[in-house]
This record gives C-alpha cells, structure tokens and sequence, in this order.
C-alpha cells in the first residue's frame, strides 16, 4: 500500500508541477505585491489552463500524501517523494525547454545523492 | 542589467524563504495533527477539520501560492535544488521532534543538498528564459 501512495504521489506531483512552471512561465512575472494587484493576478491565473491542470493534479497528490502520513514517518515520506526532482528536472529540460547547465545537472546531481543518504 | 539581476535575486531569496518555511511547517503540523489511520474515504476529508491538520492545509496553500509567485520568474531547474533545503528540514524537524537520533549518513546527505543547493543557487541566474509580460 506504502508503494501505491508513493507511485500515485510522484506521478502527480510531477505533472502538477510542471504544468505549474509552464502556467506560470506563460502568465509572466509577479512585479506588484498589493493585494488589489495579486486578487487581479488570481483572477487571471484561475483562467490559465496549465494552472487548472496543476491544482487538480496537486490535489490528486494532497489526498495520496495524507494517506501515506497514516502508515509511514515524515522523515521517510518527505525524502522519498523527491524522486520527482530527477524527473522534474529532466522535463524543465526537454519540455519546458530551460537551459540546464552544466553547475544546475552537478547541483542536481549532488542534491538526489543527499536525498538518497537522508531517506536510506 | 546588473541591478536587474541583483533586483530579481532579492526578490528570489525572500519569495524561496517563504517556500521553503510554509513546506517545512505545513508537512510538520500535517503529520502532527494525523491519526493513526484513516479508515474510509469519508474520513480523508472529516481529518481536514483537525486543528494541526487545518494549520498544516494553510501553511501548504500559502507554499503553493508563494511558489507559483517564484516560477512566475524563475525556472523550474533552479527553483527545484533551491527549494530542496526544505526536504532536510522537514527530515530534522521530524527527527527532533520523535527525539531520534540522526545517524553519519543523515548529516552527510545534509551536506550534499546543501553543498547542491549552493552550487545552483550562487552559480546560475534564476531566469534562463526571455523575460514575458508582467502582470
């Protein structure tokens, strides 16, 4: 069961938070924090494809995380998710089309080994 | 061009500092506020109405509000190693608090992310794309 969480909780958070840089990336930068400015920036964003798609997806990983919090330790549920930082990374890549250079995949690189060691 | 980048780094730092504290608080007081099991699919929404557990729902919609505000800029690839000091601070927080010890192994994987986090953060400009409308 442990394994069924994890599986769903990856596979959505992942597609969750892409979709969330590729709404984001679309609707352009933050530059005004008053709250007149941000209920503006909601009301657009709530509109936004992409962004739809991540809350639901999110959502979806919220309720399978909640699950997983019953029957295993926080300190294994939260290292064990970021599985998804390897995935994620791959696809700010290739679909989101950054420029991953070669300090971001050695940072990477380093962070997934500390995640390995903290989660073992 | 340089106080532009220096403009969005300020702006990074404090918006990643908001991420960073409402993931590690909302996992905290979710965990907190959770029973042993939740039976049935109806329960999974009654545990919602738990005070630790409403706290922690809070603290989550606040990280998720501030780290959309942070992709609105910055890419995923340097949001993603930037925000993982968040994952050895939950790791600590729930380690402390079941009074557990925290093994070699746990602290060298605590340099490694941070050592990363460092690495990406200092080395690369948080935006890799053309800057789009702002809103």
């Amino acid at each position: 069961m442990k394994w069924i969480y994890i599986a769903i909780i990856v596979a959505a958070t992942t597609v969750g938070e892409v979709m969330q840089a590729a709404g984001m990336r679309r609707h352009g930068e933050i530059r005004d924090f008053r709250p007149g400015a941000l209920r503006r920036a909601v009301a657009v964003l709530s509109r936004n494809a992409f962004v739809i798609g991540s809350v639901v997806a999110m959502a979806v990983s919220f309720f399978a995380y909640l699950g997983l919090l019953t029957i295993a330790d926080l300190s294994f549920a939260v290292p064990v998710t970021a599985v998804t930082y390897v995935l994620e990374t791959i696809l700010a890549k290739y679909y989101l089309k950054e420029h991953v250079n070669w300090l971001r995949w050695a940072g990477a690189t380093l962070v997934i080994c500390g995640v390995a060691l903290v989660s073992m | 061009m340089s106080s532009e980048s220096s403009r969005l780094r300020v702006k990074t730092w404090i918006c990643a500092t908001v991420v960073v504290l409402a993931n590690v608080f909302g996992n905290f007081f979710l965990k907190k506020g959770m029973p042993a099991d939740l039976p049935t699919p109806w329960s999974y929404i009654t545990v919602l109405f738990h005070p630790l557990v409403a706290l922690g729902v809070f603290l989550l919609i606040l990280w998720l509000m501030s780290r959309m505000t942070l992709l609105s800029w910055a890419d995923l690839s340097y949001v993603l190693p930037v925000t993982a000091i968040g994952y050895v601070l939950v790791a600590l927080a729930g380690h402390l608090l079941l009074a557990e010890q925290i093994p070699f192994k746990r602290w060298a994987g605590i340099l490694l992310i941070v050592g990363g986090v460092a690495l990406v953060s200092l080395g690369t400009p948080p935006r890799s794309h053309k800057p789009e409308s702002g809103a």
